[in-house]
């Protein structure tokens, strides 16, 4: 995925008068810029092959880390992963593809 | 001479909450969120009866409290709805928390805003407690003197609001049930003249434009939280040069001028009182008895509070000889009120200053009569050749 945004424009520390109006980004991706994934205690662990790509914990992640290839399945993004277990959670216990761990 | 024309205007009586419910028929807001409390519950109520007959478009949002109710004004404004609600001091309380995400987000929400004391004790009479609970959340504060001013003062708090140089939220206060449930004469503009006069309302974004993907409210760290203020704090500043022209342009075209203060007999007065709201009508009465009498008394009421207009104040005050500031609440700061300490401040780099107490009065709804006005004037006329200040802060109608 390739981000929209000119990342030199966020970082540039800019004056005030250069900034638009109410704070807002003007440009969508930034949360590629910050990664937030840091701070987990455990983290989500995915099995490829028990996998079968129902896409359950894509449409329940709070943090859009599923990530989806050719229509199927291609694992979990840890930068952003906040750890919160619902993808393990929602993932049917008859395929049971994710698991919690310690996070490293 | 050239022919001067005048705009016919509807004469009704009203009471504050029904003018300003009118005033926002006539702005057929597209959002409008609110709770009921008491004394601001008939101006969402009234208004609601206006959009169930059908006379507005707005999309009325019950809420099941303030803070939801600022919550979807928020999020209605980021989308570029004009977007309004009434509350009172504990429905002001529970908005606190969002106010001040409000104005950063510069999102012009206009909330008509009924002076209560806030609890506790428990009390649902007017103090300005509430509004000055809520007075550095980067919001315009109006305050109105009576029901014509509640009514004029919604409708240039719209123009005001949503202007490119200011783009903040707006509260227009009316002091409760001294002007809320009482009813007054008033007269009303036209509905198309309203309209034109607030004009068509143009968001500077929306979360709602997927063209133009924008992220609102997003954390805001050490490296630039600083500058998103800024232009806040600016904003603030270059609202009193528009709330002046709003004003004056009010007055050209309606016969009803406004600024950020109104001084009343204030050219040659040696003595005045700073006060706002309802109680500037009833000193104005005291002030031309005073006056009938020979003495040089004078009012000035501050119609703006936020901004605070700061060299407005000491241009007018700097050369009296003395001067009582009435505080309809307490700063709770072992001091005084915050409109005396403000005023002070004001005046504090001019060379001349007057000599300055300051009266807390009207806690919880307590009347303020002609007569306990009159002996503010009194002692200020003792005050102001000589005799000493004595107590600085004191409490106007309070068994001590
Ligand atoms: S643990 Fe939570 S944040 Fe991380 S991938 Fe699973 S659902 Fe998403
Ligand atoms: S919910 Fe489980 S089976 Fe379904 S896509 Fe996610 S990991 Fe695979």
């Amino acid at each position: 995925m390739t981000t929209m945004l000119d990342e030199k424009k966020y970082t540039a520390n800019l004056p005030a008068s250069e900034l638009p109006e109410g704070g807002v980004w003007t440009e969508a991706g930034s949360s590629l810029m910050r990664k937030t994934g840091d701070w987990k205690v455990e983290q989500p662990v995915w099995d490829k092959a028990k996998c079968i790509s129902c896409f359950t914990c894509w449409a329940y992640c709070p943090d859009s880390c599923m990530q989806i290839e050719n229509g199927r399945m291609a694992g979990i993004d840890l930068e952003h992963c906040k750890g919160c277990g619902i993808c393990a959670n929602v993932c049917p216990p008859k395929v049971s593809a994710i698991k919690m761990e310690k996070a490293r | 001479m050239p022919v001067k024309t005048e705009v016919k205007q509807l004469v009704a009586a009203k009471t504050g909450n029904e003018a300003m419910a009118e005033a926002m028929r006539q702005i057929d807001p597209d959002v409008v969120a609110a709770y009921p409390i008491t004394p601001a519950t008939e101006i969402a109520q009234i208004f609601s009866s206006f959009v169930a007959d059908g006379q507005v478009n707005t999309e009325m949002v019950t809420v099941e409290s303030e803070h939801s109710a600022l919550s979807a004004c928020v999020g209605s404004a980021a989308a570029g709805a004009r977007a309004m609600t009434a509350t009172a001091a504990q429905g002001l309380m529970l908005m606190a928390e969002i106010m001040p995400i409000a104005a950063a987000l510069r999102l012009p929400i206009v909330m008509p805003e009924v002076n209560r004391a806030i609890s506790g004790p428990i009390n649902i009479h007017c103090d300005h407690s509430d509004t000055m609970f809520c007075r550095d959340a980067g919001w315009i504060q109006i305050f109105s003197e009576n029901t014509q001013e509640a009514y004029d003062n919604v409708l240039q708090a719209v123009r005001i609001a949503e202007h490119a140089k200011v783009r903040l939220p707006a509260l227009v206060t009316t002091d409760g049930f001294i002007i809320s449930h009482a009813m007054e004469t008033i007269k009303i503009l036209p509905d198309d003249e309203a309209k034109a006069f607030i004009g068509a309302y143009k968001a500077n974004y929306s979360v709602l434009d997927a063209a133009h993907p924008i992220t609102v409210g997003s954390i805001d760290l050490q490296n630039y939280y600083f500058e998103h203020r800024l232009p806040m704090i600016n904003a603030l500043k270059e609202a009193k040069a528009v709330i002046k022209q709003v004003g004056r342009e009010f007055g050209e075209k309606y016969g009803r001028p406004y600024d950020l203060l109104e001084k009343y007999r204030m050219d040659d007065a040696e003595t005045a009182i700073v006060c706002l709201g309802s109680t500037a009508g009833t000193a104005k009465d005291v002030v031309d008895a005073l006056r009938d009498e020979g003495q040089k008394a004078g009012l000035l009421k501050i119609r703006v509070f936020r901004p605070f207009p700061v060299e407005d104040i000491a241009a007018v005050l700097a050369g009296l000889k003395a001067v009582a500031v009435l505080d309809r609440s307490d700063s709770l700061n072992g001091y005084g009120g915050p409109v005396f300490t403000e005023v002070c401040s004001a005046l504090f780099n001019s060379i001349q200053k007057p000599k300055i107490v300051n009266y807390i009065y009207g806690l919880g709804g307590r009347d303020i009569d002609l007569h306990m006005l009159k002996s503010v004037y009194d002692r200020l006329a003792s005050i102001k050749d000589g005799q000493d200040l004595g107590t600085i802060v004191d409490y106007l109608g309070a068994r001590k």
